[in-house]
């Protein structure tokens, strides 16, 4: 019995009409958890009922507090006929099992239908108990803490970073054909977000499960995704990067040790010893790490696939589960006769992080992707998911070979995804192929290779965009040069990949988005024929969309892609696809050489007139976009770039796109890749309208700046307001007679005029970024095209752009100290007497990360402030004396806490209402992120039947995104939380009938929920509670003020 | 390729005051983006009549889904489903509680019923506003109206506190409830001069002097009515101009204490008994609801146009107005004094309004 879990309900307010005679409601609630329900009494004639019911106890397995969710259904009470319920409430209590998250969940929850949206509010208290069960054969994994943030949270340390972790569940759809049954009830709806959040549920812990194995305890870069297939059933899976994650409030004992906080944050990673005092479970030393040598992969899943079992026949949940049991097999013999290096033990060295701690990517080679199409069958068994894990662990392995090629042992910024119409499905995986350093790694045993390779200590700034495959033996025809800013060792000209942009990485200018898009018509035809020419098709589509995202790169003058993410989605009648990505220019990379054009018929004299007019217009474009996005890489002597490289042949090419003469085009050599001046041929007119589809791409207006990644080459002065949106746009291809061409110019207008849209939208926030712009195509039906964009507008200060390219390392100073700032406020804080321990380093250390931040330097000022700073804080610690012992019992900061929800009560007198940020970045601009409270993973079903009477479709999708922002901002306040980070929607399914009058839509949403604090308030903080809470003691006469 | 379904939700919910104010002037989207296409908005932003479109369209269904919380301002302000900053739902419920005072002045003492809302039309078309924009007016005089009829307490501070409107807006609306309840004839043309304005700073007069929240906050009668026992008691100032010595006692104490201070003393001391008299007459017929109506026409008539004709200065007026009612306590045999000195603060204040040279 090792869980409790109370709850309480308080009081509901504008609830809706139920009795139309009196224009009141006589509202109860139900609790359920598993089976157990309970009733508060009816709340007679009220639109505001009052219940304050007494606690509802649970007593619980944690297996089962890990899947079910708590769900809260109020209705109204009638004494002649059935209870009309009026809506629920479902409160994922999963948070509440780790110890360092919330420790209680209070608050008002949007009372949901799912046929009339939000009525009404209801505040409940939600607590848990959780007693110790030291059980080695449990099924439960709580505890293990779960992030959709990409890189290592901040306020963590990494101690180890494990690796790969995938799960999948299946159950059957208990409603797959909604347009047939069009009339459901709202019961239909509701058993399939409860079924969704149970399996999600089951799938977290069994993960969680995972995690314990390879001895982590937390899940980063965590991503859960839904199929639904139709007919065929409904699959949850989710992967995400295992690591060992140490608080790093844990770690300020032994940090004033060192002097630098720069040179500590480096030196963390490299540590031998990384954590002396709390943890148990990261290794210390090499020889220990042997004992754990277990290879991860193999023991992990078979001990899984077991567990499995076991779970299958537990009778209270009626799906499967998926692992990597019996058809892992092959893969593992094939696993067994290869040479065993660190990484190669592992199944897959996958890792779904963009974002690393410094000195852990090592090199990068490149993209890789690997995509499958299949035909969807009816799981007859849901207790034997193995086709769709046979699936993925297929092109799992395609991922890996593919790096393997590129000479590298890991996948970095890795992502899946799928795309289903009616039986077909495609499949996709990409990532980057990457070096990493073995440090980070569980396995402390480096390969001599892969030792080499670190040893030569490559240069901050350039050494992750350095070959990591061997010369002579390239995989793909490349072009490489000495590396422009060490000049020792090789670089492509270009780099393609799926991470953030790293933080040492030396960039010339601002980044811009980049996007491919990109149609192709396919004829209708069933099962199999349909899987063939999908098939078919796939590997065109690859190839055009990354020849305009080539041809796009350049013409903004840029030699790398990061972020990159290619969607192709599949309907009856055509495929499209969209590729989004974050163009930079490396300083590391050389200058890419312009567009140049050629026609096929060189005699005719007007051909040839307007060929020259056309490559005027594209080089001026060239210029112009150097111009806008600050593109002045330092000149260097032509002889220093071309020496190096032996080939004549090859320098001289390089040369002549160096000059960008257009006279010689008509000696080509058509083998792409193989030149710096990149040639489109027009030959017909199809290449025309690429061409001409190539300039139409009008650039942000000014002020704007726009990128898929986490945040913006280039600007680095963020201001506090940021503007988190979601836009959906859904248009119909009316013609009958399309091809692909207008088909393509459609598809690219939309997502021009959506841009133009939002630019508009947003256009107060001038000067702005929108940062982590992530398009999604859906093909809803026959002739739609739906596209739903989320993305953040920050704002940033104009005025110091101008310091904003500074030296990288400086940079990375400063990143340093502004987190020891961070691991250092809160210890300080609590820290009954700080004076004693450490008389005055603290102090000190804080200030040198504040001045060094302001460019004055610190050691001027150092003596004279840290004097002041002590008073403060002496001042501080006797004025505080009285509260000193409740404030140092809570777990973290209960004054920030207190000060935050103090702070954030509006100034608008009636409202109650906390404000909760929502981003789809990990961070803040302008604030530091205090507490992770737990994951947000929440799934909705919308369904009218009076779409006209709701404002049509655009009327009902609104509300619906609307109300899920809300319901998503109620949680994460409940649980204390001021933001969602790493804010992601995961699925938006729309569908309508409007002859019926009807429509339905589903939407799965996740994040991180977080409490942040203002770093201007950060600076107050540790004057400003006291005088908060020192407010009962002044009658007592200590405060002096 | 048409778009079917186009929306832009934002975490903070964005509001345009351009476009809110064409929405509140009734416009319809249509309208709407050829008002802002001469505003020059295409120009300056460099953007496309369709995204303006679909700009408009957005804002529109924003506030359409925030008019039924706006309805009821602390829902606005409680509500989960708008994230929006404090200042903003300030200035929202604002401009949906902002009204056309040529329209208040219209509906100032009509019933606020649905025979009044069918004239709406000729209201519409005589003060240039849009049909749509005067409705949604006219229901918030109704709802408001209707939200306090019941309540006790000031007036304007039950006001602000269930609509949040800064208090400037919400003694207006104190105004128009306390003219609805008392039905005041405002639409004589002999009053076509007085501006909304105007009557509304009657009104607060009359409410702070006469009612009885002004004496106690927590009295037992609704703000919007004079109290009647204060009316009830008013017949007893009769005496002032039934009683021939009183009449000429409180002349000649006036006259003492103006000679050579108002320009006007002649006309004053010619005028001083029909003066009076209209002064008194206007206290005595308050009690009587049929007779109520003609509170400003009798002041207007017998008390402002001789005055006018006469060519009194707004200086004269206080003056006179200020002994008329200081005068009687020097005045043997007439004892009440509180009641008199409580009922001429008010006309005294509503005549000064009044008059315009």
């Amino acid at each position: 019995m090792p869980g409790k879990l109370k709850v309480k309900i308080v009081a509901g307010r504008h609830l809706p009409v139920m009795d139309r005679a009196s224009d009141l409601t006589d509202a109860f609630v139900e609790v359920k958890f598993g089976n157990t329900t309970f009733k508060t009494d009816v709340y007679p004639k009220s639109l505001n009922p009052q219940w304050n019911s007494e606690w509802f106890k649970f007593e619980v397995d944690d297996e089962e507090l890990q899947d079910e969710p708590l769900q809260i259904t109020v209705l109204d009470h009638d004494t002649y006929s059935a209870n009309d319920a009026i809506g629920k409430v479902y409160i994922d209590i999963d948070p509440l099992l780790y110890s360092e998250a919330a420790t209680v969940i209070s608050g008002w929850f949007p009372i949901y239908d799912t046929i009339h949206g939000i009525r009404g509010e209801i505040n409940v208290v939600v607590k848990v108990d959780l007693f110790n069960d030291l059980n080695r054969f449990r099924q439960s994994s709580c505890g293990v803490k779960f992030f959709c943030t990409t890189s290592i949270p901040k306020c963590y340390r990494a101690v180890i970073i494990h690796g790969f972790v995938e799960e999948l569940v299946v159950n059957e759809d208990p409603e797959y054909q909604w347009i047939d049954r069009i009339r459901t009830p709202r019961a239909s709806n509701e058993a399939r977000q409860r079924l969704i959040s149970l399996m999600s549920g089951e799938l977290q812990r069994k993960i969680g499960l995972k995690v314990l194995e390879m001895r982590g305890n937390a899940v980063v870069g965590y991503l859960q995704c839904f199929d639904l297939e139709g007919e065929s059933g409904l699959v949850v899976r989710a992967i995400g990067t295992v690591c060992t994650l140490d608080k790093l409030s844990n770690t300020s004992a032994f940090l004033p040790a060192c002097n630098s906080p720069s040179k500590e944050m480096k030196e963390i990673p490299f540590n031998e010893d990384p954590n002396p005092n709390t943890h148990s479970s990261g290794p210390s030393t090499p020889l220990k790490n042997q004992t754990y040598s277990f290879s991860p992969s193999k023991s992990y899943s078979r001990q899984s696939s077991s567990s499995d079992t076991d779970l299958s026949l537990t009778p209270k949940t009626g799906m499967g589960s998926g692992s990597a049991g019996k058809e892992g097999g092959p893969f593992k013999t094939l696993l067994r006769q290869q040479t065993q290096s660190a990484l190669e033990q592992r199944e897959f060295p996958f890792f779904t992080l963009t974002t690393f701690p410094p000195g852990f990517l090592v090199h990068v080679g490149g993209v890789v992707s690997a995509r499958s199409v299949k035909l969807l069958d009816r799981i007859h068994n849901p207790d034997e998911p193995e086709t769709r894990d046979a699936w993925w662990a297929e092109i799992r392995q395609e991922i890996k070979s593919h790096a393997k090629a590129l000479g590298c042992h890991a996948v970095v910024g890795y992502s899946e995804s799928t795309s289903i119409c009616e039986e077909v499905c495609i499949l996709s995986a990409s990532g980057t192929a990457a070096v990493l350093n073995p440090r980070f790694l569980q396995d402390g045993t480096v390969e001599g290779c892969l030792e080499q390779r670190i040893e030569e200590a490559s240069p901050p700034g350039c050494g992750f965009c350095h070959i990591p495959y061997d010369e002579l033996n390239m995989p793909f025809p490349a072009h490489l040069t000495y590396c422009y800013n060490c000049r020792k060792q090789k670089v492509p000209d270009v780099l393609f990949t799926t991470i953030d942009l790293p933080v040492e990485a030396i960039v010339i200018g601002k980044g811009c988005l980049i996007q491919a898009r990109l149609c192709r018509l396919k004829k209708k035809a069933q099962a199999e024929a349909n899987a063939t020419s999908i098939s078919n098709l796939l590997p065109f589509m690859e190839y055009e969309v990354h020849t305009q995202l080539m041809n796009k790169l350049k013409l903004r003058g840029m030699n790398a892609l990061f972020g990159l993410r290619i969607q192709i989605t599949v309907g009856e009648n055509m495929l499209m696809g969209l590729a989004s990505a974050t163009g930079v220019y490396l300083a590391a990379l050389p200058t890419p050489g312009g567009i140049q054009i050629a026609g096929k018929t060189p005699n005719d004299g007007t051909y040839e007139q307007h060929i020259s007019h056309m490559q005027k217009k594209i080089n001026d474009t060239i210029a112009k976009n150097k111009e806008l996005y600050e593109i002045n890489p330092p000149e260097l002597p032509e002889e220093i770039i071309g020496s190096p490289i032996p080939e004549p042949r090859q320098r001289s090419r390089l040369l002549r796109s160096q000059s960008e003469s257009s006279d010689e085009v008509t000696e080509l050599d058509l083998s792409h890749g193989k030149k710096d001046a990149f040639v489109l041929e027009i030959d017909d007119t199809d290449a025309m309208e690429d061409v001409h589809s190539l300039l139409t791409d009008a650039p942000p207006p000014s002020g704007f700046y726009s990128c898929n990644t986490e945040i913006m080459p280039g600007i680095s002065n963020w201001t506090p307001e940021i503007q988190m949106f979601t836009a959906v746009r859904v248009s119909r291809l009316g013609n009958i007679n399309l091809t692909n061409q207008t088909l393509n110019k459609n598809f690219n207008d939309l997502c021009e005029n959506l841009l133009k849209s939002l630019y508009f939208k947003l256009r107060s926030m001038v000067p702005c970024c929108l940062c982590h712009v992530n398009f999604t195509v859906a093909l809803p039906e026959d002739e739609l095209v739906q596209i739903a964009v989320t993305a953040v507008a920050i704002t940033f200060d104009k005025n110091q752009t101008l310091q904003a390219n500074k030296a990288p390392t400086e940079k990375s100073q400063q990143r340093a100290s502004t987190d020891n700032e961070e691991q250092l406020q809160f210890p300080l804080e609590l820290c009954p007497d700080p004076l004693a321990s450490q008389p005055s380093l603290p102090a000190k250390e804080v200030l040198e990360g504040a001045t060094s931040q302001t460019g004055i330097p610190a050691a001027q000022r150092d003596r004279c402030n840290s004097w002041i700073e002590l008073i403060k804080l002496k001042a501080q610690t006797i004025r505080r004396g009285s509260i000193k012992t409740t404030a140092s019992l809570d777990k973290t900061s209960p004054l920030a806490e207190g000060y935050l929800r103090h702070r954030s009560v509006p100034s608008c007198t009636n409202s109650t209402v906390s404000v909760v940020k929502m981003t789809p970045l990990s961070f803040l601009p302008g604030a530091k992120i205090t507490k992770y409270l737990g994951i947000i993973n929440m799934f909705f079903i919308r369904e009218t039947t009076s779409l006209r009477e709701e404002g049509g479709v655009s009327g009902f999708l609104h509300a619906f995104i609307a109300e899920v922002f809300a319901m998503v901002r109620a949680h994460v306040a409940a649980l204390g939380g001021n933001a969602v980070v790493s804010y992601i929607m995961k699925q938006c399914v729309f569908m309508e009938n409007p002859n019926k009058n009807q429509a339905q839509c589903l939407i799965n949403v996740s994040g991180d929920a977080v409490i942040f604090v203002r770093e201007s308030e950060l600076e107050m903080l540790p004057v400003q509670p006291s005088t908060v809470v020192s407010q009962p003691t002044s009658s007592g006469g200590d405060v002096t003020t | 390729m048409t778009s079917d379904l186009d929306i832009f939700v934002g975490n903070t919910t964005l509001i345009d005051e351009e476009v809110y104010q064409l929405w509140l002037d009734g416009y319809t989207v249509s309208e709407a983006v050829s008002r802002r296409l001469r505003g020059g908005l295409l120009e300056r932003s460099g953007t496309s009549v369709s995204v303006l479109q679909s700009d408009t369209r957005d804002h529109f269904r924003t506030f359409q889904m925030l008019e039924r919380l706006l309805h009821s301002p602390p829902r606005l302000c409680q509500q989960l489903l708008f994230q929006i900053p404090p200042p903003r739902q300030a200035a929202l419920i604002q401009g949906y509680y902002a009204f056309e005072p040529a329209l208040a002045r219209e509906l100032l003492g009509k019933k606020l019923s649905k025979g009044t809302k069918k004239e709406l039309d000729e209201v519409s078309a005589r003060t240039g506003l849009s049909l749509r924009a005067c409705r949604r007016q006219f229901d918030n005089f109704k709802r408001v109206f209707k939200a306090v009829e019941e309540l006790k307490g000031p007036l304007a501070e039950l006001i602000q506190q269930h609509f949040l409107l800064p208090p400037p807006l919400a003694r207006d609306y104190a105004a128009i409830v306390f003219f609805a309840n008392s039905r005041f004839e405002t639409g004589k043309r002999r009053l076509q001069f007085l501006s909304f304005g105007d009557l509304a700073a009657c009104a607060q007069h009359m409410m702070g002097h006469w009612t009885q929240g002004a004496m106690t906050p927590e009295a037992a009668e609704p703000d919007g009515d004079v109290p009647r026992s204060f009316l009830q008691d008013l017949k007893e100032l009769k005496v002032l101009v039934s009683d021939k010595d009183l009449l000429d006692q409180h002349k000649s104490l006036v006259c003492s204490a103006l000679r050579g201070k108002i320009s006007v003393y002649n006309e004053m001391e010619t005028n001083f008994k029909a003066l009076s008299r209209a002064l008194v007459n206007v206290g005595l017929k308050l009690p009587h609801p049929r007779d109520v109506r003609d509170f400003f026409v009798d002041l207007v008539e017998k008390v402002l146009d001789p005055c006018r004709s006469d060519h009194w200065s707004l200086g004269d007026l206080r003056l006179f107005l200020g002994s008329y009612t200081t005068a009687p306590r020097a005045l043997g045999g007439f004892r009440h004094q509180l009641l008199w000195e409580r009922y001429m603060a008010g006309i005294s204040a509503c005549l000064l309004r009044m008059y315009h040279e």
